[in-house]
């Protein structure tokens, strides 16, 4: 499986990339409940970056770790970036019209999550998921 | 060409191709007693043949842990897997790749270089029996895991009734598997009432608890209600003391209750249809 | 922009979800949705997400919107027929849609926004 680059600069790229994650997830043999858990942490993370980002990229790839197969994906942006991360992950925060809930409930729908940000430097957010 | 451990190894190797597989097959061929084809088998040595050599020309070393061994190991990965799924043993399965010194050693011969060769293959060696091993324990889990899905069965109680009778210890990964079972089942039968009867279940911990709680509000979100029968007392003082809320969830002192209330819910006049059964 | 269609079923309208959600259509299909209950006195309204692989927070929040506004209008809304993996994923999210009326299927909808609409109201 080919590491895919995916450009997020409008509502359709947000599909597009859904579709990618889904097609790495189903190649990695994630079963259904963890595919559609890695697809909406995916949404959440590439509306954010359309959002607050200014647009930017993604990259998903599928990762191997032993005999593990897994899924990961990054997203990344060149916006003004999150100064306070412990606040943007707190379910219920938005700076927007959200309902707070893309950032702290992508976490809790993926296996590792990562988030390396500073104000005015973009922001790059990087989900792995395992196949049980 | 050539890279200097090895020598001129590789190349010679490669020039007594033919029989080098030849003789490295008929020992694996020997060890695996005909169960897997000649012709299957001369593709898997031959690929991994070719993998390793180009991986020792394109490696300025033994170290297999080093990228340009990448494509050894995935296809060592794929044939320790198999071999775990075939269900043959590790040492049948880590002779496939220790035999390949044998097969040089009376095909080429041995030179200075030899050492360094027979290094790699070591490594090698021994990275199969590791990923065998843990494609085993795969294996395993997986049929644990069936057998879980098996001991759990959801039955169809009444039309648009399921009921999911739980017996034994439930930990977190049973728990999610059960649940799962339960909603799709919800979907298949087109059920609007799940009765979740844990009368068998000794304890349950915060996080099942939290599985529990969490099913009944997906099953919601799918348009089913789920009744909680059969609460222990010492389950009852978990639940209190963990602060888990409730809220409006229908608990039943038993599985009939349970299935009294969603009768009466879905409109079945229980004395009728009784009485209909001679009951 | 491709729009979601709107059917009318007696004095209920239907909105089945059959194709990859955009945002923008998302928003479009809420004004569509007040503007057609409005023109149609319509008492009901069931959106149908059989078809759904995914629900997140933005969909979620438009089909928590959708209900509201519907309820404004005097229509009663059901979301109907979202599969098992999408509902754990949506509690996993954190969203229960409290609120929402919801059914397995169009079917089981549309029966109970009749009963709900015959009663109290
Ligand atoms: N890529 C980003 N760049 C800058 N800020 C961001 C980025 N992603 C998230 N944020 C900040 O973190 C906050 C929380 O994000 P989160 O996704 O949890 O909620 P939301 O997008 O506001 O609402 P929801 O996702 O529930 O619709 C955002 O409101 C925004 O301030
Ligand atoms: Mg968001």
């Amino acid at each position: 499986m080919t590491v895919q680059e995916l450009p997020i600069a409008g509502d359709a790229d947000v599909v597009r990339v859904r579709q990618a994650v889904r097609a790495a997830a189903v190649d990695a043999k994630l079963s259904l409940v963890d595919q559609t858990k890695l697809v909406t942490a995916a949404s959440e993370l590439a509306r954010n970056t359309l959002t607050y980002g200014g647009g930017g990229g993604a990259v998903v790839e599928q990762v191997q770790n032993g005999l593990r197969k897994g899924v990961r994906a990054v997203f990344r942006d060149k916006g003004p970036g999150i100064a306070d991360v412990a606040q943007a992950l707190t379910d219920g925060f938005t700076s927007g019209s959200g309902m707070g809930l893309g950032l702290g409930g992508a976490r809790r729908l993926v296996d590792e999550f990562a988030i390396e940000t500073a104000p005015g430097d973009g922001t790059t957010v990087t989900v792995v998921k395992w196949a049980r | 060409m050539t890279s200097e451990p090895f020598g001129d190894l590789i190349d010679r190797c490669r020039a007594a191709e033919e029989d080098l597989v030849r003789r490295w097959r008929a020992d694996v061929a020997a060890s695996l007693r005909g169960r897997i084809s000649e012709i299957e088998l001369d593709k898997e040595l031959r690929e991994i043949l070719d993998a390793v050599l180009s991986s020792m020309s394109a490696a300025d070393g033994a170290d297999t842990r080093s990228s340009a061994y990448g494509e050894v190991r995935a296809l060592l990965v794929d044939l320790s897997r198999g071999r775990a799924l075939q269900g043959f043993s590790p040492r049948e399965t880590a002779i496939s790749v220790f035999a390949l010194k044998k097969a040089v050693r009376e095909s080429v011969g041995v030179g200075p270089e030899f050492t360094a060769f027979s290094d790699v293959i070591d490594e090698l060696g021994l990275f199969t029996f590791e990923t065998y091993t843990k494609a085993r324990e795969e294996v395993i889990s997986n049929q644990a895991e069936q057998l879980l899905e098996l001991a759990t069965p959801v039955v169809k109680l009444w039309q648009g009734v399921v009921a999911l009778p739980l017996v034994g210890t439930l930990d977190s990964a049973r728990a999610q598997v059960v649940m799962e079972k339960l909603l799709q089942t919800l979907v298949d039968t087109g059920s609007e009432y799940a009765i979740i009867d844990i009368t068998g279940v000794p304890a349950v911990d915060t996080q099942v608890a939290q599985h529990l709680l969490k099913t009944i509000v997906a099953a919601r979100l799918m348009g089913a209600e789920c009744i909680i029968s059969g609460i222990r007392p010492q389950i009852a003082q978990t639940i209190v003391a963990l602060g888990i809320e409730f809220g409006d969830i229908a608990t039943k002192a038993t599985l009939a209750d349970a299935l009294l209330l969603a009768l009466g819910r879905i409109g079945v006049d229980v004395t009728a249809e009784m009485s209909k059964r001679g009951l | 922009m491709e729009r979601l269609p709107i059917l009318k079923i007696g004095q209920m309208l239907l909105v089945s979800i059959q194709v990859d959600l955009r945002d923008d259509m998302v928003v479009a299909l809420q004004e569509d949705l007040a503007d057609r209950i409005v023109e149609t006195g319509a008492r009901g309204v069931v959106i149908d997400i059989t078809a759904l692989d995914i629900v997140d927070s933005f969909t979620g929040r438009m089909l928590a919107t959708m209900a509201a506004l519907s309820r404004v209008l005097d229509a009663d809304t059901v979301v109907v027929g979202m599969r098992p993996a999408v509902a754990i994923t949506l509690v996993e999210l954190g969203l229960s849609l409290d609120g929402i009326k919801t059914a397995l299927d169009v079917e089981r909808g549309m029966r109970l926004l009749s009963l709900a609409g015959g009663s109290a109201r």
